[in-house]
C-alpha cells in the first residue's frame, strides 16, 4: 500500500498542529436555501438552529430568488445538466455566448470571457498575458486568489501600501524600464470592506503607461448608481483595463467568474488562460440563472438602492451602540475586536442568541485585527437588522466594549 | 556611515508600517510576526539587492532568512562577502 503509515503520521500531526493554533476550519451545515433566515446545525450533531444570516456574499439577496431559481430549472430543462467538455472542442452554448455578451455590457467593457470561477479568473490572466519583461504592482490587501494567480505568472511582482497612492505612484516610477506595468487592485477589499480608489489609480495609470486590473467580485451588481461596480461609483467606466469578477456572491451567489476588459487581453485569455482550457466552463443552469440576474438588475435598481439603505442602518445602529467599526461604505461591515478570543467569543455567543456572523483572525485578517465581519444583503428586512442589532448590543454589554476605544479593547482583552 | 543595520530598519519601517504606532527594532520578528507578508518581501529582496549590489538566489530569500533585521543583514553579509 502507498499509503504508509508514515504518510498518515505526518498529516495527522500537521492537522493537530492546525488544531493546536486556533486555526482548524469547520464547516457549518445549512439545512435550508440560502437566505436571510437559515437553518443551522452547529456544532455537528446539534439540533438545528434558525439564525438570521449576516455573513453571506448574498449582497442582492438573489441566491434564492423565485426568479432565478425559475431561470436555472428552464436552462436545465433546454440546455441540460453539464456540457462534459472544454469550451474550445464542444462545451460552448448559444448560452454562454449570450452571457459573456451580457456581462460585457453591464460592466461597460469590450470583451467578456467566462470562467469556472473568479478564482480561476484570477489564477489564469496573469500567466496568459503578462511576460518576464513585464511588471505586477498590486495593493497588499488584495484576494488570495489574486496572490496565487500573481505567483503563477511570470512577470515580476511588487506591492504598494494598502490604498497607498504615493507609494504606489513611487513604485510605478521604479519600474519605467519594463515593458509593460499591470497596477492590481480589488474594488472593495473583502475583509476591510473598504473601496479602492480607482479614480486616482486610473490617473496614476495613465500618467505611467500602466494597464489596471480590479477585482469586482465584492462590488459587482451593487456597488455604483446602477450596480455596475467601483468603477461606475469612481466615474471610471471605460478606464479599467481588465475587470474580473464571480458570480458566487451578488449575482446569484452559485459559482463562476469572468475576465471583462480590453477585447484583445480577453482573447489572450481565450487562447492562453489554463483554467479556460482545461476545465469545463460554467454549467448551463448557473448561466441560465445569471443571465435572469442580470436581466433583473438592468430593469431595476432597487435591489442595490434596498442594500444601501439597510447598510446605512446597520452601520449607524452599530456606530450609535458604541462599537469600533472600520469606515467604509460598502455593506461589508467589520465590528473590530482585535484580540482573536474575543472575536470566537462574541461570534459563539451571538449565534446562541439566534445570529451567525463569524469571527476572523489572523492570519485571514493581520495579526492584532481581529473582527467579526458583518455582511448586509437586500435580502434582510429591517426586522432582521433591529433583532441583530439587539444582539450585537447585548453581547457588546457582556464583553463591556460599547463605547471603548481600539486602545481600551486591547487593553481588556490583548491583540 | 549609516549602519546596515539601521538602513534595512529605515527601509522596513517606511516600506511595511502603516502607522507611527509600530514600534520594531533588530529582532522584531517581521514576517512570522504578521509585519512584512511573505508576497511582499519580494520589494524587501530588490532593495537590499540594489543597494548593496548583490544577487540573492530566491532559495536563500527565505522568510525565515527575511524574518528579522539581524538575520537580513547577515545573508546580505554573507552575499558581500562571497
Amino acid at each position: 500500500m502507498a499509503y504508509s503509515d508514515r504518510a498518515r503520521q505526518v498529516y495527522t500531526d500537521t492537522l493537530n498542529g492546525i488544531k493546536e493554533a486556533g486555526l482548524f476550519k469547520q464547516e457549518r451545515f445549512i439545512h435550508s436555501v440560502q437566505s436571510a433566515d437559515i437553518e443551522v446545525e452547529f456544532p455537528t450533531g446539534n439540533p438545528v438552529k434558525k439564525v438570521i444570516n449576516m455573513c453571506a456574499n448574498n449582497y442582492l439577496g438573489l441566491s434564492s430568488h423565485p426568479d432565478v431559481v425559475k431561470a436555472a430549472h428552464e436552462g436545465l430543462e433546454t440546455r441540460g445538466y453539464g456540457m462534459s467538455s472544454v469550451r474550445f472542442i464542444c462545451g460552448t452554448q448559444d448560452i454562454h455566448k449570450e452571457l459573456e455578451a451580457r456581462l460585457t455590457e453591464f460592466l461597460g467593457t469590450e470583451d467578456t470571457i467566462l470562467f469556472p470561477s473568479c478564482m480561476d479568473a484570477n489564477a489564469g490572466v496573469f500567466e496568459a498575458i503578462l511576460t518576464k519583461d513585464d511588471v505586477m504592482i498590486s495593493d497588499r490587501l488584495v484576494h488570495a486568489s489574486i496572490i496565487d494567480g500573481i505567483r503563477l505568472a511570470p512577470a515580476m511582482h511588487d506591492t504598494y501600501k494598502h490604498s497607498d497612492m504615493e507609494h504606489l505612484e513611487s513604485k510605478l516610477q521604479q519600474y519605467m524600464d519594463k515593458r509593460m506595468r499591470v497596477v492590481i487592485t480589488d474594488g472593495v477589499f473583502s475583509m476591510d470592506g473598504d473601496l479602492a480608489k480607482l479614480d486616482v489609480m486610473a490617473d496614476l495609470c495613465e500618467k505611467y503607461d500602466a494597464m489596471l486590473f480590479v477585482d469586482e467580485s465584492h462590488s459587482s451588481g451593487f456597488i455604483g448608481k446602477t450596480g455596475r461596480g467601483t468603477h461606475e461609483h469612481c466615474g471610471v467606466m471605460g478606464r479599467v483595463d481588465i475587470i474580473t469578477t464571480t458570480f458566487g456572491k451578488a449575482l446569484g451567489g452559485a459559482s463562476g467568474g469572468c475576465v471583462s476588459g480590453r477585447r484583445e487581453i480577453v482573447e489572450m485569455c481565450r487562447q492562453k488562460a489554463r483554467p479556460y482550457l482545461f476545465s469545463n466552463t460554467i454549467a448551463p443552469v448557473v448561466v441560465s440563472g445569471v443571465l435572469k440576474v442580470l436581466e433583473t438588475l438592468s430593469k431595476s435598481t432597487e435591489r442595490r438602492d434596498k442594500l444601501e439603505v439597510n447598510t446605512a442602518f446597520w452601520r449607524k445602529g452599530l456606530l450609535d451602540a458604541g462599537f469600533v467599526l472600520k469606515e467604509g461604505d460598502s455593506p461589508i461591515v467589520p465590528v473590530m475586536l482585535f484580540n482573536a478570543k474575543l472575536a470566537q467569543d462574541v461570534s459563539k455567543d451571538l449565534f446562541e442568541e439566534g445570529i451567525y456572523a463569524v469571527g476572523f483572525f489572523f492570519p485571514v485578517v493581520p495579526n492584532g485585527q481581529a473582527r467579526i465581519r458583518t455582511q448586509i444583503s437586500a435580502g434582510h428586512d429591517m426586522h432582521h437588522l433591529e433583532k441583530a442589532l439587539a444582539a450585537f448590543i447585548k453581547v457588546g454589554k457582556k464583553y463591556n466594549i460599547l463605547g471603548k476605544t481600539k486602545n481600551e479593547i486591547i487593553e481588556m482583552y490583548g491583540n | 556611515m549609516e549602519n546596515m543595520k539601521d538602513i534595512v530598519l529605515k527601509y522596513v519601517i517606511q516600506e511595511y508600517c502603516e502607522d507611527d504606532s509600530e514600534e520594531i527594532t533588530y529582532d522584531t520578528p517581521l514576517i512570522s510576526g504578521g509585519i512584512v507578508d511573505s508576497f511582499s518581501m519580494v520589494s524587501l529582496k530588490r532593495f537590499l539587492e540594489v543597494k548593496y549590489k548583490i544577487q540573492i538566489p530566491d532559495d536563500e530569500a527565505t522568510p525565515e532568512a527575511f524574518d528579522n533585521v539581524n538575520s537580513i543583514v547577515a545573508l546580505v553579509e554573507k552575499f558581500i562577502n562571497k
